[in-house]
């Protein structure tokens, strides 16, 4: 990543893919872990720690979106709700049969993975912006169906709450022990993707995203790889879901709102489609920019207006500031934050002799 | 009150409602026609009308007539705007571009209308009688009856302009195709910013008149969701569509809704146009009229 690849020369193709393509990036995975799980943790606040753990929660949901619309080429603007379907599967789960979070997590990732299967099943006959309209109705359909079930929704005010996650009989619920806990998902969801779409099934997505009909002639069964991308990302949202779920201790409907699909559908597009830097750097600036402007405004805000107008203003700002950062990537950077530190890293490369 | 009275009742808000949502849809249907983007901003752009006329008619204390006005043109010169700054760059890229564009400028519009004017709900009063006209067993609203006619009236002159218009006939040719339009000598930009300026215009009517009928605040462009099942049902690219969709969708929401909100508690209204939507692209993807140009994988 920092490092110049200088004097390597790959002989196999087993080499070209591997996931460490130089020797030295062995020590900057080693520094990266101990930096995420050593300095970290250990040197920052509990507040900068919640902030963190926010956006660990978004890598994963991002890292799933992605699969489904940077790889697959398929649109889904029904994330939110597979987050819900994920988060209420587990809540139930852990709160009606008593499971245990390394049942009920996987649980609510297969049930999030089967409905959006389902939802995605239209993807078969429609595609483009048809599709779009139809994950939207999934969208709403579940939205509404869980917040008018009580069975599922469990009754006041359609929440459930969960109890803290326990592992070895050790209560997980301060930050930093939430830290670790989202941490070990996010690596897995991180080495899980990267080899994904290195994969054979991952190549297969690729060139349906590419074009379709081109896959379906050299022998890709287009049906099933579309619903498997549906359901490998649906499965995604729905760990995502619990994985809110667990760090809130609360399952509500009201989190994974159409609002929520639009986020994560940002994230992927500020952060550039099809990459998995890209959507980590994505789930980091969505998940940051509400919060900067919260606390420039707090600080700054009062200079200017009254204190009832920044109340008007932060939330408003968000929308405007999110809203204007998706046209501009679309408009100028399609590739996104990823394409940027491509840009950036193959400067220093050869740097200071530019040739 | 009868059986039959009590549904003939829900079938006449149904259609009006309907009718109503067909002129949102008209919105919709026309900058899908013209340029092949779909405008996921389109109850926004009608929040937006709303909030411009609201606040020239509360805040500068304009008349109606001027307020109406303000909104109309600077809906015009917004639909005019938004082509030449932003969609115009998005010509020939693929189709989630367009729609993730529109979702951001939805965003936007969400934060400005607050921003400028007030988060608070306002009322856009029409000089309407507000007691409802009974007739038998009906029971309408003279706002509903307004909205109904006006978007009857903006429907019948949209159609004629697409069937007999000279403007009208390039339009349906850009949207048949753009590169043959080109090499016939017709200007395709300037058809992609006259169909997004009539969006406006039609949006700025949507917007006057489901804002009198809701209030303006940011919830009035809650009311753009449900254009996608009218203009799925309807035919995306056809005007009959958006009235038919219309009228299945206000029906069916209104006599949902009075059969079956008893016992589910209520919000059959916001659900059972997506089912409609859910089968009729299973279905017939292309709706009633549309143009059959599904290309099936």
């Amino acid at each position: 990543m920092i490092h110049r690849e200088c004097g390597v020369l790959k002989t196999t193709y087993e080499a070209d893919m591997a996931l460490y393509p130089l020797p030295i990036a062995r020590w900057t995975v080693a520094a990266i872990a101990i930096l995420f799980f050593v300095v970290l943790p250990l040197s920052v606040h509990e507040y900068y720690l919640s902030i963190v753990n926010l956006i660990s929660i978004a890598v994963v949901g991002a890292l799933g979106l992605n699969i489904l619309v940077g790889y697959t080429g398929q649109i889904s603007i029904g994330h939110g709700a597979f987050m819900s379907v994920g988060a209420y599967t587990a809540a139930n789960f852990a709160v009606r049969l008593g499971f245990p979070f390394w049942l009920s997590l996987p649980l609510g990732g297969l049930m999030a993975a089967a409905v959006g299967a389902v939802v995605g099943i239209p993807s078969l006959r429609i595609k483009g912006l048809y599709l779009a309209i139809a994950t939207l109705a999934g969208q709403l359909i579940i939205e509404w169906t869980i917040n008018h079930v009580t069975w599922i929704s469990g009754g006041v005010q359609a929440s459930i709450e969960v109890p803290r996650p326990r592992l070895f009989g050790f209560q997980i619920a301060a930050q930093r022990e939430m830290y670790f806990f989202l941490l070990f998902f996010v690596v897995l969801a991180i080495v899980g993707t990267m080899n994904l779409v290195r994969s054979r099934i991952g190549r297969a997505f690729i060139a349906i995203r590419d074009h379709d009909i081109a896959a379906e002639i050299i022998g890709i069964n287009i049906f099933r790889y579309k619903l498997l991308a549906f359901a490998i990302s649906s499965f995604y949202a729905g760990v995502t879901g619990v994985l809110y779920t667990y760090y809130l201790g609360i399952a509500n409907y009201e989190q994974f709102q159409i609002v929520t699909s639009i986020d994560y559908l940002a994230m992927i597009i500020i952060g550039g489609l099809g990459s998995v830097l890209g959507s980590i750097f994505g789930a980091i600036f969505v998940t940051l920019l509400p919060i900067l402007i919260r606390s420039t405004m707090e600080a700054f805000g009062g200079l200017v207006f009254s204190s009832a107008a920044v109340l008007n203003i932060i939330p408003n700002l968000r929308l405007i500031l999110f809203g204007v950062l998706i046209i501009f990537f679309l408009v100028v950077e399609p590739d996104g934050l990823n394409r940027l530190w491509r840009n950036i890293r193959n400067y220093f490369r050869v740097w200071p002799f530019a040739y | 009150m009868g059986d039959w009275q009590f549904f003939v009742l829900l079938l006449s808000n149904g259609v009006l409602i309907g009718l109503m949502y067909s002129l949102i849809a008209l919105g919709f249907v026309l900058v899908y026609k013209a340029t092949d983007a779909l405008n996921f901003a389109q109850g926004e752009f009608v929040m937006t009308a709303g909030f411009v006329v609201v606040a020239f008619l509360g805040v500068y204390r304009a008349p109606l007539w001027l307020s109406i006005a303000v909104g109309l043109l600077a809906m015009i010169a917004f639909g005019f705007g938004l082509e030449r700054v932003m969609l115009r760059k998005l010509i020939g890229r693929p189709i989630i571009a367009v729609v993730m564009a529109t979702i951001g400028l939805a965003a936007v519009l969400r934060g400005v209308g607050p921003l400028a004017w007030g988060a608070d709900t306002k009322p856009l009063p029409l000089p309407i009688a507000d007691a409802p006209i009974v007739w038998g067993p009906l029971f309408i609203p003279p706002i509903q009856l307004l909205g109904a006619g006006v978007s009857l009236i903006f429907l019948a002159a949209f159609g004629w302009f697409f069937l007999k218009s000279r403007k009208g006939i390039a339009m349906r040719a850009v949207a048949d195709s753009q590169q043959v339009a080109m090499s016939m000598g017709i200007n395709v930009e300037r058809y992609f910013a006259l169909a997004w300026a009539m969006t406006g215009v039609v949006s700025a009517l949507g917007g006057i008149i489901w804002g009198s009928l809701l209030g303006v605040d940011v919830f009035l462009s809650l009311v753009g969701l449900k254009v996608f099942p009218v203009v799925i049902l309807g035919g995306l690219d056809s005007i009959p569509g958006a009235i038919l969709g219309g009228l299945i969708v206000g029906v069916v929401e209104n006599v949902a809704a009075g059969y079956i909100d008893p016992y589910v508690g209520g919000g059959t209204k916001d659900f059972a146009p997506y089912v409609l939507m859910i089968l009729a692209l299973m279905f017939r993807p292309y709706g009633i009229f549309g143009k059959k140009i599904i290309e099936r994988v």
